[in-house]
C-alpha cells in the first residue's frame, strides 16, 4: 500500500441523500455533480443511504473500479460513522486514515429547514473544505503495544471488592488497594443494607471471605497511590504502605475509591446526640440504642441546593430501609419523613415505600424556599397542602446527608491523568456510549467514586468494570489510536528543546530522551494536538489534523488569499 | 442584497462539536453562514489558523470547546482560552478584535450552541464585512495581519503563552510564582514589541529605509524605532544596507 502515497491523489466523493433527512432538502444528486468539479475529484456519486450495505458496497465498487485512493461521505457526523466508513475503505484496500467525513445533515440540513437554498450553498463549502483535506490525508498506522495481564483496583469497597474478585476469577493477576486499615469501604459503618435487608457485616465477611479465597488476589491495606507511569497494557505504579514503598506493574487500573459521608455541621442544629444523620443512625440501630419515641427524618440536607446541586441518590432509601427497621421493632413509634421528592424508582424500592406507609410512617413535603426549623422540641415545616406550618414535637432528628467526593480525589486524579466532574466525583468518557471508561484508555471507573451509587448498583458497576478490563487484559497485544503527535525527522532540527510541549502535554507523553532530545510516547500521546499548537518553533506535527490539512480546509472555505 | 457573512467554526470533537450535532437532532434552527472544522481539542487550534482565516477573506471566526473541568483532555480548554487572548490583544491592533469568540459548549447544549451561532452571526452582520475586502483598506491592512501572524508564530510569544499557566499557578524550584499582574504586564508589552517589530520586518522587505521613513509610517517614536531595529539586528533579522549621506538605511534579511 505505501506506494500509493506518491501516486496521483484520486478522490471519490459519495453524497448521501439519508432518506429524505439531507435529499429532502437539497439536491444530492447536483451536489454530486458539483463534487466533480472539485480538484483530485476523479468520482462521485450519491446513494440514498451511504451507510448501508448498498451503499458501502457502492464504495468498496467504486474504489476498487477507478483506483480511488481518498475516500469523502457527505452525510451525518463522524461521531457516529466514522469507524464504519474507515472498516468499509479498509476493507477496499485502502489505509482507514484516508478517509474524510463531510457533516451535511447535523450541522446542516436539519438546521437549516427553512432555508433549502442557503443549506446547498452551505454543503458545498462543507464538501469543498473535506475533499480539500481529504487530498492532504496520509496513511497512518496504529500502534501496537503488548499487554501486561494483570490489574491494580484503587480501593476496597463493594464496588472496588466486585472488581477486583471477578478480574481474579477471570483468571488475572490483581492487586487490590485499600487507604483504610481494613477492607469494606461505607459499607463497614451500615447496619442493614436494602433491597436485601441483610445485615451488611454479613455481606461484608462474605465478600472478605472470598477476597481470602482468591488465588490471584493481592491485596494492600494502609496504601496509598504514590505515582503512576505508563499507559494502557503498561503502568507502572509505585504504591506506599505504611512505610514502605511497593512497585506494581499492572495492565489496567481501576478506580473505586467510593465517596465520603457529608456531616452537615451547620445544619438543623446538628449536635449528634438528639439530631442526628441518617449514619449515625444505623450505628444506634445495631446496638439497638433507640429510645425515641417521635422520630423526624429530614431529607436532602446538604444536598440539591446552591452548593451541592446533585441528588445523592441513595437518602430517600435509606430513610425508608432505616424507618422500617425501627417500625418493625416498635410499631408505636412515630416517624415522620420531611422530604422534597421521593426517588424510589422500580418495583422492588417502590415497595419500600409503599410498606413504610403500610407500616404508619407519616410523609411530609416541604419546599427548598420554606426549609423545616427546628425549634426547641419540635420541628416546625410549612406543608403546601393545608396551607399551613405545623409543628411535629421530636426525641430524635435523623439527617438525611448526601455523599460526596472523597477531598484527595483532585490528587488521584492528577496522578491517573483523568478528569473530576464539578462535584469532584470522578468523570466518565461518555455518559451512555462508555459510562465505565475514562477517556485515558485502559483506566476505568466503578462504584460511588463516579456518583453516589447503592450496593447493587456499586456491585453492577464493579463488575462492569471487571468486564471491560476484560476486554483488554485477554489480549496479548493491542492496537491504539495512530492519531498523535510527532516530529518528523524534518523537523527535528526546528526543535531548540525549550521544553514548553513537556509542561503542557496533559498527560506526560512528551519526554527528554538520554540524548537530551525531545521525544513524544506515542502509546501515551491522545493526539490532542495542544503540544503543536504551543511549539515555539513549529517541530510537532499531529497526525490526521497537520497544520497543513487544517489550513488547506480554510482556505478552501474562505477562497485563497485575498491578497 | 444583505450581507451574509462568512463564519468560521473550529469546533472541538468531544463537546462542542457534539452540541452542535445535538442541535441538529433537536431541529434547532441557527443561520446558515458557520462552517465548521472539527479538531479533536480546542487547545489544538494554533492562533496562526485565525490569521489565515482572515487572510482568506473570513468575516469571523469562533473557537469552541469543553466547559473549564470538562476538556476531554483534561486541561486543553485552558491552553486555549490562553492563547484566544493573545489573539484577540493582537488583533485589537487592527480593530479586529470583535470578529473572534471563544465559548464553552458541552454536548448536552444543543441549545446553547445554536443561541451563541445566531447571536455571533448577528454581531458580524451588525460589523459588517471584514475590512480586508475593502480595496481602500486591503493593502495595508493584510501588512499588518501578516504582522500579527509573524508575532503569533514567534518564538518569544509562544513561549510566554506556553508558559503562561506554568508560570503564574506554579511555584518554581524556588518557590516563586509570577503575579497574573506582573505576567500580564510583560506579555502585554511583549505583543505589541513583537508586532511592530514584525511590521517594520515586512516593511523592509519593500524597500531600504531609515529610521526616519519608518517612524514617518507607523507613526512612532523614531527613538523607539530604533530600539526595534537594534534587537531585529541582533536577530539577525534586519540588517544595514548601506548608509546615504550620515543616514543608515536599513533591510530585512527575511527569506521567503
Amino acid at each position: 500500500m505505501p506506494d500509493k502515497i506518491s501516486e496521483e491523489k484520486k478522490i471519490g466523493v459519495f453524497v448521501c441523500h439519508c432518506g429524505t433527512n439531507i435529499g429532502g432538502l437539497v439536491d444530492c444528486e447536483k451536489l454530486a455533480e458539483y463534487s466533480k468539479t472539485l480538484p483530485n475529484v476523479k468520482y462521485s456519486e450519491h446513494n440514498l443511504y451511504t451507510c448501508s450495505e448498498t451503499g458501502l458496497a457502492a464504495i468498496k465498487k467504486a474504489v476498487q473500479e477507478n483506483d480511488l485512493n481518498r475516500v469523502v461521505v457527505a452525510s451525518c457526523t463522524p461521531r457516529t460513522h466514522e469507524p464504519l466508513f474507515r472498516e468499509c475503505i479498509e476493507e477496499a484496500g485502502l489505509n482507514p486514515y484516508l478517509f474524510n467525513f463531510v457533516n451535511i445533515r447535523d450541522q446542516c440540513t436539519w438546521v437549516h429547514m427553512k432555508d433549502p437554498e442557503a443549506a446547498y450553498e452551505k454543503s458545498k463549502d462543507l464538501i469543498r473544505m473535506g475533499v480539500s483535506k481529504a487530498e492532504k490525508l496520509e496513511e497512518l498506522e496504529k500502534i501496537i503495544v503488548e499487554v501486561n495481564p494483570s490489574a491494580m483496583v484503587i480501593g476496597g469497597g463493594v464496588s472496588g471488592i466486585n472488581c477486583a474478585l471477578s478480574l481474579n476469577n477471570q483468571g488475572f493477576k490483581t492487586f487490590l488497594v485499600e487507604k483504610d486499615k481494613e477492607l469494606g469501604g461505607r459499607l463497614k459503618e451500615l447496619y442493614q443494607v436494602f433491597p436485601s435487608d441483610k445485615q451488611a457485616s454479613e455481606l461484608l465477611n462474605e465478600l472478605v471471605a472470598k477476597v481470602k479465597e482468591a488465588k490471584n488476589l493481592t491485596v494492600y491495606t494502609s496504601s496509598k497511590l504514590k505515582s503512576v507511569n505508563g499507559f494502557i497494557g503498561n503502568y507502572e505504579i509505585e504504591i506506599e504502605q505504611r512505610n514502605h514503598n511497593v512497585n506494581l506493574n499492572v495492565g489496567v487500573i481501576v478506580v473505586a475509591v467510593g465517596a465520603t459521608s457529608y456531616k452537615p455541621l451547620s445544619l438543623f442544629n446538628y449536635n449528634s446526640k438528639n439530631i442526628i444523620t441518617q449514619l449515625e443512625l444505623e450505628n444506634k440501630l445495631r446496638d439497638n440504642q433507640i429510645e425515641a419515641n417521635d422520630i423526624v427524618m429530614i431529607q436532602c440536607v446538604g444536598s440539591r441546593n446552591a452548593d451541592r446541586e446533585y441528588c445523592s441518590s441513595i437518602c430517600c432509601m435509606t430513610a425508608l430501609k432505616n424507618a422500617l427497621i425501627i417500625k418493625k421493632r416498635e410499631p408505636n413509634r412515630n416517624i415522620s419523613i420531611l422530604f422534597r421528592d421521593l426517588y424510589t424508582p422500580g418495583t422492588i424500592y417502590e415497595e419500600y415505600y409503599r410498606k413504610a406507609r403500610e407500616a404508619g410512617v407519616l410523609f411530609i413535603k416541604y419546599t427548598p424556599d420554606k426549609q423545616p426549623i427546628i425549634d426547641k422540641s419540635v420541628v416546625k415545616v410549612y406543608n403546601q397542602y393545608i396551607n399551613s406550618e405545623i409543628s411535629i414535637p421530636f426525641d430524635l432528628v435523623v439527617l438525611a446527608t448526601p455523599l460526596i467526593a472523597n477531598n484527595d480525589n483532585r490528587e488521584l486524579a492528577q496522578l491517573l491523568k483523568v478528569p473530576l466532574e464539578e462535584n469532584k466525583f470522578f468523570l466518565e468518557a461518555h455518559v451512555k456510549l462508555r459510562p465505565i471508561d475514562f477517556a485515558t484508555d485502559g483506566v476505568y471507573i466503578c462504584g460511588s467514586a463516579k456518583w453516589p451509587a447503592d450496593i447493587s448498583e456499586s456491585t453492577t458497576q464493579g463488575l462492569a468494570a471487571a468486564s471491560r478490563a476484560g476486554t483488554i487484559l485477554s489480549h496479548k497485544t493491542i492496537e491504539v489510536e495512530g492519531a498523535t503527535a510527532y516530529i518528523p525527522d524534518w523537523n527535528k532540527d526546528l526543535c531548540k528543546g525549550c521544553e514548553v510541549c513537556i509542561k503542557i502535554c496533559p498527560y506526560n507523553a512528551i519526554v527528554k530522551d538520554e540524548n537530551n532530545e525531545i521525544q513524544i510516547i506515542q502509546a501515551l500521546c491522545k493526539g490532542c494536538g495542544t503540544c503543536a499548537s504551543t511549539c515555539t518553533k513549529k517541530a510537532i506535527v499531529i497526525r490526521h489534523f497537520t497544520n497543513e490539512q487544517i489550513i488547506s480546509e480554510i482556505l478552501a472555505f474562505g477562497g485563497e488569499k485575498v491578497a | 442584497m444583505s450581507f451574509e457573512p462568512k463564519i468560521l467554526g473550529f469546533l472541538c470533537n468531544w463537546c462542542s462539536y457534539a452540541g452542535a450535532d445535538l442541535a441538529g437532532v433537536s431541529r434547532i434552527q441557527y443561520p446558515p453562514n458557520i462552517r465548521v472544522i472539527r479538531v479533536m481539542c480546542s487547545g489544538r487550534v494554533d492562533p496562526e489558523f485565525i490569521f489565515d482565516g482572515f487572510e482568506a477573506g473570513i468575516d469571523g471566526i469562533i473557537v469552541m470547546g469543553c466547559h473549564p473541568g470538562d476538556c476531554h483532555y483534561l486541561e486543553g480548554n485552558y491552553e486555549a482560552e490562553k492563547k484566544f487572548n493573545m489573539v484577540e490583544k493582537l488583533l485589537s491592533f487592527v480593530d479586529m478584535n470583535e470578529r473572534i469568540r471563544l465559548e464553552w459548549v458541552s454536548a448536552s447544549e444543543g441549545n446553547r450552541f445554536a443561541e451563541i451561532v445566531t447571536e455571533f452571526t448577528d454581531k458580524i452582520k451588525e460589523l459588517g464585512p471584514s475590512p480586508v475586502k475593502d480595496p481602500s483598506k486591503a493593502n495595508v491592512l493584510l501588512k499588518n495581519i501578516n504582522a500579527l501572524k509573524m508575532s503569533a508564530v514567534s518564538y518569544r510569544l509562544r513561549a510566554l503563552v506556553g508558559r503562561e499557566r506554568a508560570l503564574t499557578e506554579q511555584e518554581n524550584i524556588y518557590g516563586e510564582k509570577v503575579s497574573l499582574e506582573r505576567f500580564n504586564d510583560v506579555f502585554e508589552n511583549a505583543i505589541f514589541d513583537e508586532y511592530v517589530r514584525n511590521r517594520i520586518v515586512l516593511s523592509l522587505k519593500e524597500d531600504t529605509k531609515s529610521v526616519k521613513d519608518l517612524a514617518i509610517e507607523l507613526n512612532m517614536d523614531p527613538s523607539k524605532i530604533l530600539s526595534h531595529i537594534l534587537i531585529l539586528k541582533g536577530r539577525s533579522q534586519v540588517s544595514m544596507d548601506k548608509i546615504v549621506g550620515i543616514t543608515p538605511l536599513y533591510i530585512s534579511t527575511l527569506e521567503e
